[in-house]
């Protein structure tokens, strides 16, 4: 559910962003795409500590009272898997605008009828750019551990399930949790080469 | 398709003194020239004469640096370029199917699906209605441009190079397609190299080379009489670069 609801946020975020960065000029749009693709490689534990600081009793967003709390697992999710969205959203909706560019301003498309043109019809590229941001969601264990504090039954997800059955020496249950994530994984990869040969078919002039 | 209503304030197409340079090379340079509301106008010249960008200028899709553009009074902008559609040489279509290509032109123009049909029957697009433009050919993705490109009932249509590469066919049915809604007052502007189909269509030329319009006038007479030596070799198939 933690990461679900992190996905969702990041890639309305995300998606939307990237759009508007492929297709709009403005000043600092480099700048600001240099910075989103040096972020998809943020590691999680420096978000975690961040994360923490803020929410913290003594930090500026102490007041909410919501560290270790699947909603900061949720927020430190999302600092980490939205720049992956957007920077990937970006470079999809960017070739589509080399095609499309000319075809919307003879048009005349107001700009969100072109936005939701360009979601529309990248629409099984995107599936790929969530999917992968989903895989990022569910292998992540640093960030979610620090915010989340690994409290069973309410903070608690399996990476740092895995990461406090090894600390223990339960080796045996450690590696069994890691077999099923191996597993969800490989099933979320398969859906992305399923989805990508099927746009492959449909989706390309 | 239904008929144009008015063609009053788009006309005549004044050009003055137009402009355009890209990284200090000037490519189009101090184009004038005033264009009439009926018929086809076929802009000739070989390649890199500045046709293509010149089409783009009048259609609002490049900017030029000086000069001006006017269609009657209204100078270009998002007001005439509503009025306008364009057909581009390389065929510039949505990733979806044929009908939702057309449909999507429908829906921003606020026009009813009724006549959609109709305009794939005439591009002999009917029975490819659902299929996925990916699967198109070269001749069927550029009858689908041009039926879209009628879709919003267009006052002027560029076609730019839209028959180039195409089977006998094709090149046929957009032929026909011209002849039909010049009929119906539409103004037709089209670059083409084939003089033969310039020979069957155009009413009035346009002549361009290195980037500055060499002749204008009438078909016939640039046919039997080009006044350019520049014109003259184009039409004997000496290349001019």
């Amino acid at each position: 559910m933690v990461s679900l609801s992190s996905l969702t946020i990041a890639c309305f975020i995300g998606i939307p962003l990237g759009t508007v960065l492929a297709i709009k000029r403005f000043y600092f749009r480099k700048t600001l795409l240099a910075v989103i693709n040096s972020l998809m490689g943020l590691p999680p534990v420096l978000v975690g500590l961040i994360v923490y600081l803020y929410l913290s009793r003594s930090g500026p967003l102490g007041w909410l009272g919501i560290l270790y709390s699947p909603t900061a697992m949720i927020i430190a999710q999302v600092i980490l898997i939205a720049p992956i969205i957007t920077a990937l959203s970006n470079q999809i909706i960017e070739e589509l605008h080399e095609d499309y560019r000319d075809l919307f301003l003879s048009l005349n498309a107001k700009p969100m009828q072109a936005v939701f043109a360009y979601i529309y019809d990248s629409r099984y590229s995107l599936l790929t750019v969530i999917l992968a941001g989903f895989g990022r969601a569910i292998s992540e264990v640093g960030a979610v551990i620090i915010v989340g504090g690994n409290i069973d039954h309410l903070t608690r997800v399996m990476t740092t399930a895995i990461a406090l059955e090894t600390s223990k020496g339960n080796l045996t249950l450690a590696l069994g949790l890691g077999i099923i994530l191996l597993i969800i994984s490989l099933c979320i990869s398969l859906l992305v080469m399923w989805i990508k040969s099927f746009s492959k078919r449909y989706s390309h002039v | 398709m239904s008929s144009i209503a008015s063609t009053d304030h788009m006309f005549p197409i004044k050009v003055k003194n137009l402009s355009l340079e890209i990284n200090k090379k000037i490519l189009l340079n101090n184009l004038t020239c005033e264009l009439t509301a009926r018929g086809i106008t076929v802009i000739m010249g070989p390649n890199g004469a500045g046709k293509s960008l010149f089409v783009r200028c009048l259609h609002g899709l490049s900017k030029p640096k000086n000069g001006t553009i006017l269609y009657g009074k209204l100078p270009v902008g998002v007001a005439t370029r509503g009025r306008q559609s364009m057909v581009f040489q390389s065929p510039k279509l949505l990733r979806r199917s044929v009908i939702e290509n057309l449909r999507f032109v429908a829906n921003l123009n606020k026009k009813n699906d009724q006549n959609l049909l109709e305009l794939l029957k005439k591009t002999d697009l009917s029975l490819l209605k659902d299929q996925q433009v990916s699967t198109l050919s070269g001749g069927e993705k550029q009858r689908l441009s041009l039926a879209r490109a009628l879709v919003s009932n267009p006052e002027i249509l560029f076609l730019d190079e839209a028959t180039s590469s195409l089977d006998p066919r094709s090149v046929s049915i957009i032929e026909n397609l011209m002849e039909e809604i010049k009929l119906k007052n539409v103004k037709i502007i089209l670059i083409t190299h084939d003089v033969n189909q310039a020979k069957r269509i155009a009413d009035d030329i346009i002549f361009m080379n290195n980037g500055e319009i060499r002749e204008t006038g009438l078909a016939n007479d640039f046919f039997s009489n080009p006044q350019s030596q520049e014109a003259r070799a184009f039409l004997k198939g000496d290349l001019i670069i």
